[in-house]
């Protein structure tokens, strides 16, 4: 099979608390003959902590690392699997188009270190790259362990799906869904799968943010699934590290990766696949899956 | 923050900010707004917000500058975008209140004590010298600030991390290559830094 090449843009947590996003996502790709390529020397993408300081800084911060691949790697798509990372980047490109002032500013910071943004390179997310170079069905012939017994809350969270919606609806998608019934899982309705987890407010403020978790969690519960399958670092870490801290769960539930369930359904071990690093043990799940439920 | 439900006289509000407002991105159109109310309803956190994201518009069109820049709301918004994406008039609320916080940073007037705001500075002041942010430093950096005292209340959760391999265990943070290049663009970027790094 033919091997397509990518730019793979990290991302802080992919190095920090998303290490299983990144084990699972490079480890799936690679047997799927998507060969993704670290961007060298890539910096913080701007993301909403630092827009909220300085708005031109979060833009050349984005463009740098836009103008990085574009220059080492011509004519590749980037790939960026964090939400945060990704919508950034997609903000800064339309930005770019829409704001003539803005974009002096942002083209005179990249001179002063020799680079050039040109807006060629697109950005997507893992998800939409899985769904349209490979699709649904070859996706379901490479299945070698459907996952019966995995009844997953398709979980998107905001960022992905909104506000630019390259590849699905902003409040009610479909696309993780349908990968996830392809994989063999029952999929719930899962009528919160685009509210927000809080992003990084919830490690801020608390008080605030555990009860968008909650409502999150319970939610998934009651629908009568037994995973959360996110798209999203931040949604992973409040989901899965939070979930100690609150009450009137019925029993824990862990929160995986789509790359983990998908790394999962290809054959690969368990151990190859980061699931040991979740703070909720996905271990008795693991143990029902394949095994007829 | 009494005047917001109290009397204002109108010489007192701030006909420039009002118009300022109009000139960031985001703000563009907010006299479009029609006060429907559908960006509050949308939003995950204006229950714990002193000002809906409506209420926030009304205001800085009116040019309640104060109420508005030291409000907890533009430090709680989530940036989850479901305002902007509902918001019948087109309004991108998110991005207004980037711009409202930056706005905020810029004039000191951040709620005191108030976590985000000082997360946020602590953000960019790793990003700024190495190019990249790493979660556990920032924590550490942001709470001493704070409150070291919360720092015992992250130990567990920052244990389990490090057993499991998603927290550094090495004071050396991560960071780019080009560190020089990074500080060289974001201070040709003409941004904002150079005011407020000598703040603290
Ligand atoms: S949704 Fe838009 S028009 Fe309605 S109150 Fe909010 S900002 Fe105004
Ligand atoms: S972007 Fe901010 S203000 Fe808008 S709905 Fe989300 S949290 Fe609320």
């Amino acid at each position: 099979m033919s091997v397509r090449e990518y730019v793979y843009y990290p991302g802080c947590a992919a190095k920090g608390t998303a290490r299983q996003y990144e084990e699972s996502l490079l480890r799936a790709f690679r047997e799927l003959g998507l060969e993704l390529v670290e961007l060298e020397d890539w910096n913080c993408c701007g993301s909403s902590l630092y827009s909220g300081i300085d708005k031109v800084g979060a833009l050349s911060l984005a463009a740098r690392n836009l103008a990085l691949a574009e220059k080492a790697h011509p004519g590749k798509d980037i790939v960026a699997p964090c939400s945060a990372c990704y919508l950034s980047f997609l903000k800064a490109k339309d930005y770019m188009e829409r704001y003539p002032e803005l974009r002096a500013e942002v083209d005179r910071a990249l001179r002063a270190i020799g680079l050039e943004y040109h807006g060629r390179a697109r950005v997507r997310h893992p998800l939409e790259v899985v769904l349209t170079d490979l699709g649904l069905e070859e996706i379901g012939r490479r299945v070698k362990r459907p996952l019966q017994g995995l009844v997953a809350a398709p979980y998107y969270g905001c960022q992905t799906t909104r506000p630019y919606s390259q590849f699905d609806h902003p409040f009610y998608p479909e696309s993780l869904d349908q990968l996830l019934r392809a994989l063999g899982a029952e999929v719930v309705e899962y009528p919160l799968k685009t509210k927000c987890c809080g992003s990084s407010i919830t490690g801020m403020a608390e008080w605030a943010g555990l009860g968008l978790v909650r409502a999150l969690l319970l939610e998934a519960q009651k629908c009568g699934a037994n995973a959360i399958v996110t798209v999203c670092p931040l949604c992973q870490f409040n989901l899965d590290c939070y979930q100690s801290k609150l009450t009137g769960l019925a029993s824990p539930i862990p929160v995986l990766y789509f790359t983990q369930v998908l790394g999962l359904a290809l054959g690969l071990p368990e151990r190859e696949l980061g699931f040991a690093r979740a703070v909720v043990s996905a271990e008795p799940l693991l143990a029902r899956i394949g095994s007829g439920g | 923050m009494e005047s917001a439900s109290g009397v204002k006289f109108e010489a007192e509000l701030d006909r420039e900010f009002a118009h300022w407002a109009t000139t960031v991105p985001g703000g563009e159109n907010i006299r479009e707004c029609i006060q429907c109310g559908a960006c509050s309803g949308a939003c995950p956190m204006s229950g714990y917000m002193d000002y809906t994201p409506r209420r926030i518009i009304a205001l800085v069109r009116e040019g309640f500058k104060e109420e508005v820049l030291s409000s907890r709301t533009i430090w709680l918004c989530a940036s989850c975008y479901a305002c902007a994406v509902e918001c019948p008039q087109g309004i991108n609320i998110t991005d207004f209140m980037y711009a409202l916080k930056e706005r905020a940073i810029k004039e000191g007037r951040y709620p005191k004590g108030f976590p985000t705001p000082i997360y946020a500075q602590e953000f960019a002041k790793l990003v700024r010298a190495r190019g990249r942010s790493t979660e556990s430093l920032l924590v550490i950096r942001a709470n001493l600030r704070l409150n070291p005292l919360k720092l015992l209340k992250f130990a567990p959760l920052g244990l389990k991390l490090l057993l499991r391999g998603r927290m550094r265990p090495s004071p050396r943070p991560e960071q780019v290559r080009d560190r020089a290049g990074v500080r060289a663009m974001l201070a040709a970027s003409g941004g904002p830094k150079a005011r407020h790094e000598h703040e603290r």
